[in-house]
């Protein structure tokens, strides 16, 4: 049987517009771009790659945002929710003015204060936890450059604990292995030379749903230019839909079929043995341990044929160096995450691709010197020693950790200010600890712009203008080429909102440590930043993005030494760091969990249309996308009896359950796992739009595994069941 | 006469949905109305399957049904092209030419009370640049250019490359290709 399945995936309104009461006889309509038009430079902040780009207004409304021609990030074209960034600034259901909590109780009663009230009221709990438990007890959770801001301040204070979830829920393993392995990471925007690949490997990256502008723009150069694409997907990703093979996995059984491909790489002697042997130590050991794993036993482990295995793995090595296995992003799953890294890092150097053209180049910034302000306190004593001891390798906060250490009488953190990340809808499975912490902490600290779950938790809620209405730091990413970028005000501060650093100065200033923030505006700080690179804010403002020489070599140069920050000076195959703190110095395999009977994988992911929960509520692209509906086979949909567009609720082992969402019934799953995008089931009504549409994902996480490296959170390990609602399409 | 074509390659296009974002802005075609969409077909049953991403809008028709229905002479080409306009103080609504349209309703009515479709941004043209949809697309799947033009990309692409238009068979000669 040949199954068709049709979807409008956007613009479903299309034709159902209202009906006009007026019959003919308007005016005849002016034509866009004919008004009075001006351009302001910006820096997207609809997610964390940061294309440049440009807002141009029409007759004093905002018309549209266009990328900049020049920038590497986008080179000329923004994504979906990039173009959609005049609805972040739009959003009517935006934070207008601080609030604060009223009462002792759980209700959600807040009032509105002027900013000094609120600096006020900050300040004095900071005194006061200071006084009670010391003035190291407050932890920054942040997303965004923002954050910074608010950082320099707690650290002004005493308090250095901080945390990006970006790194425990999502990037963190990836740069645990690459770290251990190569001695460095692999950044952002990732240092992935797909535009030179001849073949590129996905595993479980769904590049093109995960919209990072320039990746996308460089594997579909790529797809152009006839380069062979290998995916390996349990789900029929798109770009499973593009690729030359597509691997559908079992889930959570990767490692097996890397170890396979190592196999294949080294028994058929298809290895690059002039760069194992310049650059690599632990070979030997490697050889003797893949031995084991060839393709017939990853099959009963993967599901995959042995002889696909090997002619993939044949593929990549004919396309080597120019042959990529792409890292990935979102990189917490199974909690062995850290060792699924590696081995994707140990296949990048059996291929020669780290450092050589059309696998992992050299980037650059731009060396801008900091604002001379004075440096704040070091710190009295080791937060983390404390608070995440038991991860020595990772260098960065725990968020999950930090977590755990902020609930309870006598817990270490005693206060918390969170920048920009909704935390209930970012932790796994952790909405009765993030309650415990509410009730435990002092202070709770939330800024942002928009009301969310994590505001509802918040003593003082402090409201941000969007990246349209601000300055912030200038872009200064690593890159193929460095640049720098502004952002600047295209419209004044709506509402009684404010840019970070003034809440940040003026918080420091409440304290007495105005000193740390000697500027009146940050104005003055970029264009002091640019003058010393040989350009001026007033330049900036006309160019918006600004390209500078590079000072190195953008690949490894044929010949010559190379050195890794590695304890060996070598790419570290078998991983001296990891013998040395009893982790497995060799990528080891270990069965994933199935699901119980009548349960399924929960399998979840992202969109091109939205940014995690942070755009469900703009309006632009809440159109676009308004639900998430969850993928089902249509096996599985036989056995629950659901159909396209019945509502559900899912349920996870314990009983948790989502809130209702339609079904979709599509053969891109597996029988054995439901598929849903993340970042819907918003519970707060305050975002009009969002609330109570779509379900939850990080909420129904039952089995957070965590990785024994890098602390963090492996969040495909969860299973859940369908509940019928009764509503049926 | 200028004919004018967009030309859609399937094959890198990921469904990002960029295009419908960049028409509205552009266009300030008002909350929830659309001149452009985007469809996903798949087939097959796991594991063998295919699918398909399509950007979606009106075809430019050489031999447009709504325009030869339209009463009034609201629907008429733009200049000497095959660009089909709607003239908004001669359009009464009737909705004539939704029925005519094979490609199933793809004009929508404004608010303010008359038919709206997608216009290949003629304003765009007529200075030198492409539509917004196409500019604007991330993966450079979208093509635009004059097809009676032998060295156009659009006209190269479509001599080299494999390709549809949707229901070639009502005659109406869609100008909306999509590369195979």
């Amino acid at each position: 049987m040949n199954r068709r399945e049709f979807l409008k995936v956007s613009g479903a309104l299309g034709a159902a517009g209202a009906m006009p009461t007026l019959l003919g006889g308007c005016a005849a309509r002016p034509l866009p771009g004919s008004g009075k038009v001006s351009a302001t430079p910006t820096v997207c902040n609809m997610c964390f790659w940061q294309c440049a780009g440009t807002l141009y207004q029409e007759d004093g409304r905002p018309w549209k945002l266009v990328g900049h021609p020049d920038d590497p990030h986008c080179a000329g074209r923004l994504c979906t929710r990039g173009s959609a960034g005049i609805g972040a600034y739009l959003d009517t259901d935006r934070l207008r003015q601080p609030l604060l909590r009223v009462g002792e109780d759980q209700g959600q009663r807040f009032k509105p204060v002027s900013w000094d009230e609120a600096f006020d009221f900050i300040a004095r709990k900071m005194e006061a936890i200071g006084k009670e438990h010391g003035k190291d007890r407050i932890a920054l959770f942040s997303h965004g450059g923002g954050g910074d801001h608010f950082r320099r301040m707690l650290q002004a204070f005493g308090s250095h604990a901080y945390a990006h979830p970006s790194f425990a829920q999502c990037r963190g393993p990836r740069a645990t292995a690459f770290s251990l392995t190569f001695g460095e990471g692999v950044g952002s925007p990732d240092r992935t030379d797909m535009a030179n690949s001849k073949c590129i490997v996905l595993i479980g990256s769904h590049i093109g749903e995960n919209l990072h502008n320039s990746q996308v723009q460089t594997l579909t150069q790529a797809l152009d230019r006839g380069t062979t694409l290998i995916t390996v997907d349990p789900r029929f990703s798109v770009a499973a839909s593009k690729s030359k093979h597509w691997l559908p996995i079992k889930p959570g059984t990767d490692i097996a079929l890397l170890l396979a491909w190592m196999n294949v790489l080294i028994n058929e002697d298809l290895y690059d043995h002039d760069y194992v042997a310049r650059h690599c130590v632990g070979f030997e050991q490697l050889v003797e341990h893949v031995q084991a794993f060839n393709p017939e036993w990853a099959y009963l482990e993967t599901g995959l044929d042995p002889a696909l295995i090997r002619a993939t793995a044949r593929e990549m090595a004919a396309a080597a160096p120019a042959s990529l296995i792409h890292p990935g992003r979102h990189t917490t799953w199974y909690g062995d995450d850290t060792q699924r890294c590696r081995a994707i890092a140990i296949l990048n150097a059996l291929l020669g691709s780290w450092g050589r053209p059309g696998g992992f180049y050299k980037q650059e910034k731009v060396d801008l010197p900091e604002y001379p302000a004075p440096k704040p306190p070091k710190p009295v004593g080791d937060w983390k020693q404390l608070v995440q001891g038991d991860y020595p390798l990772v260098g960065t906060g725990i968020s999950n950790k930090l977590l755990e250490h902020s609930i309870g009488e006598d817990a270490f953190i005693k206060g918390w200010f969170v920048y920009a990340t909704n935390l209930p809808m970012t932790l796994p499975g952790a909405h009765v600890q993030i309650e415990a912490a509410a009730q435990s902490l002092d202070l709770m600290v939330v800024v942002d712009t928009m009301p969310a779950e994590i505001t509802g938790y918040a003593d003082v809620v402090l409201p941000e203008c969007t990246y349209l209405e601000r300055y912030d730091d200038l872009r200064n990413k690593p890159e193929r080429t460095p640049s720098l970028a502004l952002r600047m005000p295209a419209f004044a501060p709506s509402h009684e909102t404010k840019p970070a650093w003034w809440m940040a100065k003026g918080i420091a200033e409440k304290l007495g440590l105005g000193a740390y923030f000697p500027w009146q505006d940050y104005s003055e700080v970029l264009d002091w930043q640019l003058q010393k690179v040989g350009s001026s804010l007033a330049e900036m403002q006309t160019l918006g993005i600004k390209m500078f020489p590079r000072k190195t070599a953008i690949y490894f140069e044929e010949g010559k030494p190379v050195s890794f920050s590695t304890p060996s000076g070598k790419i570290e195959l078998y991983s001296s760091i990891l013998a040395d703190v009893g982790q497995d110095p060799l990528p080891k395999y270990s069965p994933p969990e199935r699901p119980p009977q009548g349960y399924y994988h929960l399998n979840y992911g992202r969109a091109p249309a939205h940014t995690f929960a942070r755009t469900i509520n703009n309006p632009q692209l809440f159109e676009l996308m308004p639900e998430n509906a969850v993928w089902v086979n249509p096996a599985a949909a036989a056995v629950l009896g659901v159909a396209s567009g019945d509502y559900v609720q899912l349920e996870n082992p314990q009983g948790r359950r989502s809130n209702r969402v339609r079904v979709r019934v599509t053969e891109r799953i597996r029988p054995d796992s439901i598929y849903m995008v993340h970042g819907f089931g918003h519970t707060d009504t305050r975002q009009r739009l969002a609330a109570g549409v779509g379900a939850d994902d990080a909420d129904l996480m039952h089995n957070v595994r965590i990785d024994p490296v890098a602390g963090s959170t492996g969040m495909r390990a969860s299973f859940v069941t369908l509940v019928k609602t009764g509503e049926v399409a | 006469m200028r004919t004018y074509a967009m030309v859609i390659d399937t094959r890198t296009c990921i469904g990002c949905g960029d295009c419908v974002v960049a028409c509205k802005n552009e266009n300030k075609v008002p909350a929830g109305l659309n001149r452009d969409w985007v469809v996903e077909a798949t087939r097959g049953e796991y594991p063998k399957l295919q699918t398909e991403f399509r950007s979606e809008r009106c075809n430019h028709c050489g031999h447009a049904t709504c325009v030869t229905n339209c009463p009034t002479g609201a629907s008429h080409y733009w200049r000497d092209t095959n660009i089909v306009l709607v003239a908004a103080e001669k359009c009464t609504g009737c909705k004539a030419c939704i029925a005519a349209c094979p490609y199933d309703a793809r004009l929508l009515m404004h608010p303010d009370g008359y038919v709206d479709k997608c216009t290949f941004c003629h304003h765009r043209v007529e200075k030198g640049q492409d539509p917004a949809c196409v500019s604007g697309c991330p993966t450079r799947c979208m093509y635009f250019g004059q097809i009676d033009d032998r060295d156009s990309e659009v006209s190269r692409l479509l001599r080299e490359r494999r390709y549809k238009t949707l229901m070639p068979e009502t005659g109406n000669r869609p100008h909306v290709y999509y590369l195979l």
